[in-house]
């Protein structure tokens, strides 16, 4: 989860989010390769004495390095970019459909494969807040999910635009009115990841936060029946 | 990506006996999954509409209801039933 004075991205604690990192650290690189390259010819032509002046030399290698070389570069990073972006939002084999609809302001979470579950997940206020729980983060009914397990999220929303997003899972699905739309959710581990409606959706925007509990598959499923 | 496909194995290997939830279907591998929900809605009650009609099992339709209750809304479902009853409902059944 997030903390204070945090300057880089939420620790990855799934394969989408690793994906994330992966991409971030990737694209970073070739930022500080593009700047250190620029930054060498900026002092070698700052610094150099000019020795000749004749505009109609021939300079036909240059030309074609300069546009080389942005190829390339957009090549390097569209590449990887569009394998993340296709391997983070395919559902392959899912454990569990898990659906979560934005209204204004809470979520609500449906478990229908079989069973019959359904609850509204409000924000806790402040002044009821039990010791250690993270502000503005923490809510009364948290969705819990199996842990190392593909799961499938279907997101949608009853009045206005929300988005249902979870940092550390790298997940971000935009849950629009009369629309379904899917991502898997896998975590490597078990933990409660905190997460915040991420689409203006009205005065309560900010009170209406995403708690997931990602807990054992035998721990899932007795909470399961105890739900029901 | 060794990570998804390891989640994915271990999805197939615990998966329980009876435990069922829609699998990946072909017609629909994108995001949206709208026209997937109602798709599966409408095969459901035109399968027990046709199976009726022959008098034949209408437990072959089972397939398609656990479909379209694992992914659509429990409230657009409610409000199709309701169409359905009165008779507004849009889609051929
Ligand atoms: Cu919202």
């Amino acid at each position: 989860m997030p903390y204070a004075t945090q300057l880089s991205l939420q620790e990855a604690t799934g394969p989408a989010m690793e994906e994330v990192v992966f991409l971030h650290d990737h694209v970073l690189l070739l930022t500080f390769l593009m700047s250190l390259v620029i930054l060498l010819f900026a002092t070698t032509a700052i610094t150099a004495t000019v020795t000749h002046n004749d505009p109609t030399e021939e300079v036909e290698q240059l030309e074609a390095a300069w546009t080389a070389a942005p190829i390339m570069i957009l090549i390097l990073t569209a590449l990887p970019s569009v394998r993340s972006l296709y391997l983070m939002e395919e559902v392959f084999d899912p454990y569990v459909t898990i659906k979560a609809t934005g209204h204004q302001w809470y979520w609500n979470y449906e478990y229908t494969d079989g069973t019959n579950v359904s609850f509204d997940s409000y924000m806790i206020q402040t002044q009821d807040l039990p010791n250690s729980a993270p502000r503005l983060l923490e809510v009364d009914h948290r969705m819990v999910m199996p842990a190392n397990l593909q799961t499938r999220i279907v997101v949608t929303a009853e009045d206005v635009l929300h988005s249902w997003a979870i940092p550390s899972l790298g997940i971000k699905v935009d849950a629009v009115p009369g629309r379904l739309n899917q991502l898997p959710l896998a975590t490597s581990r078990t933990g409660v990841f905190f997460g915040q409606c991420s689409e203006i959706c009205g005065a309560n925007h900010s009170f209406m936060p995403i708690v997931v509990e990602a807990v054992p598959l035998n721990y899932f499923e007795q909470w399961l029946t105890t739900e029901q | 990506m060794q990570s998804v496909s390891a989640a994915t194995q271990d999805s197939s290997k615990k998966r329980r006996v009876g435990h069922f939830t829609a699998p990946f279907d072909a017609r629909f591998p994108f995001t949206n999954q709208t026209r997937n929900c109602y798709q599966n809605y409408l095969d459901y009650y035109r399968c027990l509409k046709i199976m009726k009609e022959k008098g034949k099992d209408v437990q072959k339709c089972e397939w398609y209801h656990k479909v379209f209750k694992s992914l659509c809304p429990t409230s657009w479902i409610n409000q199709w039933d309701e169409q359905r009853k009165q008779g507004i409902f849009p889609g051929k059944i």
